[in-house]
């Protein structure tokens, strides 16, 4: 039986006549249906990038520690010293997690996991970027978007737990333009030496292509078409679409693997993600310079009855293709027999450059590979600038009760303690667990390399919504200051792009002006981006998401007596905040939340003001003069103040002055001026503390002290007082609350 | 003298075990394959925590047919120590070494976090160094930990001082909000009437170094080799 290629059926390829001409062009004639279907997985948005190629370019992604490049491998490698390096990369699963959030959360924790054990590092641990609707209230909006919430949690449970790797961090927020439409960006690091590095390429004429891990089904048919679509009311007939991921074949996938790597006769190995079988051949082809013919008979299948189509755009999970070199056959086979696994070997290395797939001998796809992998049309979409918000005046605002303002900020989901949710993450498995959740940054020990990491994921879609390249930027400096809070030095970023229609000028110029802003502030801190991914037509039938160009960041402490913690230790230490007080309330959480008002220009980011300070901070925390560090960020002095005093093992009280501050204090307490860090100190080491902020001439002051059961804060004639039981318990228990109703 | 750590599919703590015996302990421990039938060499067994066969059954239920648990038995009845952590605790209920359940937490959510034990008993090989009711930190991360017994099991149980860890607060007290997982009596760990077979679900494999913020892990396992060391010569 063949089917005819009709214009209707390229079309519901997602190819257009244009994209058609040149698939012809590179086959010197008309695809068949299988052809097509190739070419329409590999040429989509999620696999080629075709849109956003151009703009990706911009990223600095070189660097003394990098190893692997962006875009070179699975995910990018980084040199960590002593012969060690790290793999990591962030990766979203949203459209699935939004028709399947269960599944679609698991398996995107899956499919990042086998992209670092791909890279022959062992997975230690992962971080989770999210984004969901208001959970609030009983509106039936509020009611799916709980149900989102804790389906995508429980998937992520589901599947790291299982495979045990910790889940140590990440943010989670709600806003209204995620209804529908949430965002699941999971982050995976691994270890590895560097003479471990695998490679993704089908290396040497003759070598046997094994196919190893799960039987392929029908799950996930070009889930990679799928994801590059809009969402909309008939998204739900795509569940097919979604990959069911199960976590204990992952685990025994991933332990075979690492000890097949260990053994030596891994010539290429890559995972099976998006457009499964079809991806993996033509791209390790590639990638080697070499081609690849593989027969479809031989594929381990559970169902029966599959075409050529169907294996070849499955993106069924836990299957890996390697290349073994020649002689291998028998380790690989002795150790996914071990594993219980299935193995077939499917076919061999050529020299041809030609992507081939035979069904019992007859030769079904003949593509040319790298034309295939590469050559895939690239675009510059048309972009619209939005206007430009309007600058905030604090005298169109009337004032709110500060107390209770900032009880209201530390309750509201996005500020609030995520307990509820890193509670059903394993957090403690491999034993590295350093600073758990709940801090600036998450710090794990790798005990193989004795070094201590330190990771963070950060994005304001807020301020990316009001400015989208003020945003970017101040995404990579948030990242940063988390990690220098937490005593670490910045070494290199992932970053998940997550946006509309890019076919929507407005869009595409929030994309591009987010890639440049991220790209410039990568550039100024000296981080390289080292891989990441982009995820667009992330729109509701509503309308599109905020921007969202999630910032994943890596460090390295240098010794165990630098790491520090967000919350205040002891009586009597001295509270500084390094920074300015500042004064922007636009695009603040405060407004947000308070005032309901998500509008005027977010606040602006001075690179010399904050490389600064963040230099005095590390510098500070080096010489052993700090107690804690927490940077201000949502919700401003205020909510940091508060998460100082309730975060650690034991409440605390502060008092804090601002003396004769002119502003008001709503404006002091909620403003989101960026470059601020609250330090703690003790008392002794005053005076070293403040001759290091003099001679490095960045703006401090003392603030205040660290005592009692209460947070005091005065301004001038005004005094508030907070009893920090119920801050904790306003801030602790807010989304168990809300998860209750 | 040396100890093994069994390795199911889906175990996940079988290296954090290892490395608790070696790196934090300094004792002689190897990996045993659950393939293995034998145990000949060894003087005490753990069996890691993690989702053996993915738990896809129910916890434990079949990482008990598995051909070294055969071996795990008969040593356990001819006294060896045999201690099961988290998934092993399960695993050994299922396989009858150990009385009781482990059912889905009272909140029916998986929960990981810091809990304080209390030591019951110092009459086993495992807390032999924990005389006085000692109070212990360590981490738990369990979806199906809420220990559960018939009511006349649970009060041979108590009445023989085979409950070994219970839940409490920082001060040793038992209360209900110190119970994380809804088990009956605050019961985090027990042993079977000859005093060998322990099942816990804590981790004492993950609090074995400062950096992780407990070394409370390291008294049992250090009991443990103490208790074995005058038997076994080297």
């Amino acid at each position: 039986m063949v089917t005819e290629i009709t214009p209707d059926l390229i079309r519901t390829h997602g190819l257009t006549d244009q994209e058609y001409a040149q698939i012809k062009a590179i086959l010197g004639r008309e695809p068949n249906f299988t052809e097509l279907g190739v070419f329409s997985v590999m040429w989509s948005e999620h696999c080629s990038y075709k849109n956003t190629r151009l703009e990706l370019k911009k990223f600095p992604i070189s660097g003394q520690k990098v190893l692997v490049k962006a875009g070179e491998e699975n995910a990018g490698v980084i040199d960590v010293g002593d012969s060690w390096a790290v793999a990591f990369k962030m990766e979203s699963h949203n459209h699935p997690s939004a028709i399947e959030p269960f599944q679609g959360a698991a398996t995107g924790v899956g499919g990042i996991i086998r992209d670092i054990f791909t890279m022959g590092a062992r997975p230690l641990f992962l971080l989770d970027s999210l984004r969901f609707g208001p959970i609030q209230g009983a509106s039936p909006a509020a009611k799916n978007n709980r149900r989102l919430f804790s389906e995508v949690v429980a998937g992520i449970s589901h599947y790291g737990n299982c495979i045990g790797i910790p889940t140590i961090g990440g943010e989670i927020s709600f806003d209204e333009s995620y209804e529908g439409n949430p965002l699941v960006n999971v982050f995976c690091l691994g270890i590895l030496r560097h003479e471990q590095i695998a490679r993704g390429a089908a290396k040497g004429v003759g070598n046997s292509v094994f196919y190893v891990g799960s039987e392929t089904g029908r799950d996930g048919l070009a889930g990679a078409a799928f994801a590059s679509r809009d969402l909309t009311e008939q998204s739900k007939q795509d569940r097919p679409a979604v990959q069911v991921g199960d976590p204990f074949k992952g685990k025994l996938l991933l332990e075979a693997c690492l000890e097949l790597l260990a053994s030596g006769c891994v010539a290429g190995i890559q995972d099976m993600g998006a457009a499964g079988l079809t991806c993996s051949t033509c791209e390790t082809a590639s990638r080697g310079g070499t081609g690849v013919e593989i027969d479809l008979a031989l594929v381990p299948q559970r169902e029966t009855g599959m075409t050529p189509y169907e294996i070849l755009l499955s993106e069924s999970q836990e299957r890996m293709l390697i290349i073994v070199e020649r002689g291998g056959e028998a380790t690989l086979k002795e150790i996914f027999d071990k594993w219980d696994l299935p193995y077939a070997r499917v076919g061999e290395v050529t020299c041809d450059g030609m992507m081939r797939v035979l069904d019992h001998g007859c030769v079904k796809v003949e593509i040319p590979a790298r034309k295939l992998a590469n050559n895939a049309p690239v675009y510059e979409r048309e972009a619209l600038a939005d206007p430009q918000a309007p600058e905030f005046r604090i005298e169109d605002l009337p004032a709110a009760d500060s107390h209770e303002s900032l009880i209201r900020l530390l309750a509201y989901p996005t500020i609030a303690s995520k307990n509820w949710v890193y509670r059903q993450y394993d957090h403690t498995v491999r034993a590295g667990t350093v600073v758990p959740p709940g801090s600036d940054a998450a710090v794990f020990y790798v005990r193989e390399a004795d070094k201590f990491l330190a990771a963070t994921t950060d994005c304001n879609s807020l301020y990316c919504k009001l400015n989208p390249r003020e945003g970017a930027r101040i995404a990579v400096a948030e990242a940063a200051r988390n990690l220098i809070c937490s005593g670490a030095k910045p070494l290199a970023v992932t970053d998940n792009l997550n946006f509309g229609n890019p076919y929507q000028p407005k869009i595409f110029w929030q994309l591009r002006e987010s890639v440049e802003g991220l790209a410039e502030a990568c550039l100024r801190f000296g981080v390289p981006v080292v891989g990441g991914n982009v995820s667009l037509y992330n729109q509701n039938p509503n309308s599109a998401i905020d921007p969202t160009p999630t910032v994943g960041m890596v460090g390295v402490i240098g010794e165990e007596r630098w790491i520090t913690r967000q919350y205040f230790c002891d009586q009597s230490d001295i509270i500084y905040l390094i920074g300015p007080v500042g004064h922007e309330l636009g695009a603040s959480q405060y407004l947000k939340i308070i005032h309901g008002r998500k509008e005027f220009l977010p606040p602006r980011l001075s690179y010399d003001l904050e490389l600064g300070v963040q230099a005095v901070v590390l510098s500070l925390i080096q010489q052993g003069l700090v107690k804690s560090a927490h940077d201000c960020s949502e919700g401003g002095l205020g909510v940091a103040l508060a998460e100082c005093c309730i975060s650690g093992p034991r409440r605390v009280g502060a008092r804090v002055d601002f003396g004769n501050w002119p502003e008001r204090l709503d404006q002091i307490l909620f403003n989101e001026s960026q470059s601020r860090v609250i330090l703690s100190a003790p008392p002794e080491a005053k005076e070293a503390l403040e001759a290091v902020c003099a001679a490095a001439e960045i703006q401090f002051g003392r603030m205040g002290q660290v005592g009692g059961s209460d947070l005091i804060v005065s301004a001038r004639r005004e005094t508030l007082l907070w009893d920090v039981d119920e801050l904790y318990h306003a801030w602790y228990d807010s989304i168990e609350r809300v998860m209750r109703s | 003298m040396k100890i093994a750590v069994v390795q199911f599919p889906g175990s996940n703590c079988d290296q954090d075990c290892l490395r608790a015996l070696t790196d934090g302990l300094h004792l002689p421990a190897e990996y045993v394959w659950h393939k293995q039938t034998s145990l000949s060499g060894f003087d005490a067994v753990v069996l890691p925590g993690g989702f053996s066969y993915g738990d896809y059954l129910r916890c434990g239920a079949i990482a008990r047919f598995s051909p070294i648990m055969r071996a795990v038995v008969r040593s356990a009845k001819e006294g060896m120590p045999v201690i099961g952590l988290c998934n092993g605790f399960q695993i050994l209920c299922e396989a009858g070494l150990l009385p009781g359940a482990l059912i889905r937490n009272q909140s029916l959510r998986f929960v990981c976090q810091s809990i304080w034990l209390r030591v019951e008993t110092g009459d086993t090989p495992f807390t032999a160094n924990l005389q006085g009711r000692r109070v212990l930190k360590m981490p738990i991360a369990h979806g199906e930990g809420s220990y559960f017994v018939d009511e006349r099991s649970l009060e041979t149980l108590e009445s023989k001082n085979q409950v070994v860890f219970r839940y409490v607060d920082e001060t040793g007290d038992v209360t209900a909000g110190s119970n994380p997982n809804g088990s009956i009596h605050n019961i985090a760990g027990i042993c079977n009437e000859a005093r060998n077979v322990l099942g816990m679900m804590p981790h004492p494999d993950r609090a074995w170094d400062r950096k992780l913020g407990s070394e409370d892990g390291k008294l049992i396992f250090g009991s443990l080799a103490e208790t074995l060391e005058p038997v076994v010569s080297r």
